[in-house]
């Protein structure tokens, strides 16, 4: 009969368990080309501004005189294409994503310290 | 006549992913006229145009839709390259294709489980979506963005797929072939699934062609109209017919699609063995000069691309002419004389993507 079409994947989805990943437990793998967010080495960086007049959406910013490269996590699409530009190639996109977070938070990378400050913008 | 009565439906409805509001003016259950307003998530990306390069705007034209997103880049970069003379390499043109006809698969598996969601199959919904999973972790693998793909360019695509992924990918949608016969034999064959659809919001070949229905709307009143078949990218050297069906009505809907998505594995396979070797893109220099209209077909029907440059790195102009408006005027003709209990069915039957309409 036509009504029980759905009976045999009904009965076979009880068997198997869940097909979702048990998230906490198991965490979803990566893939090498997943797209995460921009990381920078900022010894590498030129502070050519390549990255600034190419990003559509106007997160990043560089300083040449304060060598200082920073972007706007949330402002950022992910679409790669500073990474593309970049001529010291020293952009990169990682395959995590970013941590939530409140508000516009900036993540400014200064060459001279190599420390990471992010601070409110 | 009975009382007259104004429903109101939506924009935030239960079978609604997107906003889109409807008076439903009734006489006791019965829909006598719809009257349409859409507006609600207007982004202004085709002004958006003037203030980003016509290389960045790749991006913006992605993003105008989260579904067909691909193809909207797809049109876009088209549009620039005709208007560039530029050769995309046959690779490059592969690529694409096995892309477009990914999302059209995708986006056919989110349609069908929307439906059975908006029909009360909770079950059926989640084994249509367990489905289209596989399909995002191909996105995923081979683009690196499970929605947004950002790998088509002007000139090309920016990301080759090894072999051996192509391989994998032929693996997963053989096994996924199997999978996906056994769940939509219930959206064809159930008789509770025939008794919702079997009937409901009928078109009519003549109304369809004069309301200018596109995509599988059209096609599923009988209208053979498929953008493909102008053979753009490597579809000229792929074999296929448009997938039509006489009935009209929303069984006739869900059956196109279905068949249109064993024909979406049926053209993957064939880029698969067909694909040749050799560069994925050719740098574009200068800057464009020059209009361009360009049509594709999207999962949800026709799309038109209208650009025009001036000879500067930002665009004077781009229009996008999307299938869910074009089939618009269809629903609101379907909508008369149903009942209210089919309106969700009937909205959801014209794939509506709200996103793309208004942009």
């Amino acid at each position: 009969m036509s009504v029980f079409k759905m009976s045999k994947t009904l009965l076979k989805n009880i068997f198997h368990g869940p097909y979702t990943v048990p998230y906490p437990v198991k965490k979803k793998e990566t893939y090498e080309r997943t797209r995460g967010k921009i990381g920078i080495s900022i010894d590498d960086c030129i502070f050519c501004g390549m990255c600034e007049r190419r990003c559509p959406t106007g997160a990043i910013q560089t300083d040449k005189a304060k060598t200082s490269w920073s972007i706007e996590r949330l402002k950022c699409i992910q679409c790669g294409y500073c990474s593309e530009v970049c001529p010291k190639k020293c952009l990169t996109m990682e395959n995590q994503y970013t941590a939530p977070s409140y508000g516009n938070v900036r993540d400014e990378y200064v060459k001279c310290t190599n420390i990471q400050s992010p601070g409110e913008s | 006549m009975g009382n007259r009565t104004i429903v109101p439906f939506g924009p935030q409805h239960p079978v609604l992913p997107e906003p889109i509001h409807l008076d439903l003016v009734l006489e006791d259950e019965t829909v006598v006229e719809a009257i349409p307003r859409i507006g609600y998530i207007h982004r202004g990306l085709e002004k958006l145009v003037e203030k980003r390069d016509y290389q960045q705007y790749c991006y913006v034209a992605e993003r105008i839709c989260g579904i067909c997103s691909f193809m909207h880049g797809m049109g876009y970069c088209m549009s620039i390259e005709r208007i560039m003379d530029v050769e995309v390499p046959e690779r490059g043109e592969f690529l694409r294709t096995i892309w477009a006809e990914l999302s059209r698969l995708h986006s056919h598996l989110l349609w069908l489980g929307l439906l059975a969601d908006a029909f009360g199959f909770e079950s059926l919904f989640m084994q249509s979506w367990k489905l289209r999973e596989q399909v995002l972790d191909i996105f995923e693998e081979t683009t690196g963005g499970r929605v947004i793909f950002s790998v088509c360019d002007i000139g090309g695509v920016r990301k080759d797929i090894s072999s051996e992924t192509l391989m994998k990918i032929r693996t997963v949608l053989t096994e996924m072939e199997k999978e996906l016969k056994e769940t939509t034999s219930v959206f064809i064959n159930d008789t509770t699934v025939k008794l919702r659809t079997k009937g409901v919001g009928v078109l009519t070949k003549q109304m369809a062609f004069d309301l200018g229905a596109v995509g599988p709307m059209a096609r599923a009143s009988g209208i053979e109209m498929d953008m493909r078949t102008q053979g753009y990218s490597a579809y000229g050297k792929l074999d296929f017919k448009p997938i039509t069906n006489d009935g009209g009505d929303c069984y006739a809907r869900t059956r196109v699609r279905i068949k249109e998505m064993f024909q979406s594995i049926d053209l993957i396979r064939q880029c698969i063995d067909k694909i040749p070797g050799g560069d994925i893109n050719v740098k574009v220099k200068g800057t464009p000069n020059g209009e361009q209209f360009i049509r594709l077909e999207q999962p949800r029907g026709e799309v038109v691309y209208y650009t025009k440059a001036n000879g500067t790195k930002f665009l004077d102009r781009v229009r996008v002419r999307t299938p869910t408006f074009a089939n618009l005027p269809a629903l609101l003709e379907t909508l008369k004389n149903c009942s209210l209990a089919d309106v969700p069915i009937l909205i959801l039957t014209i794939d509506p993507c709200i996103s793309c309409t208004e942009r």
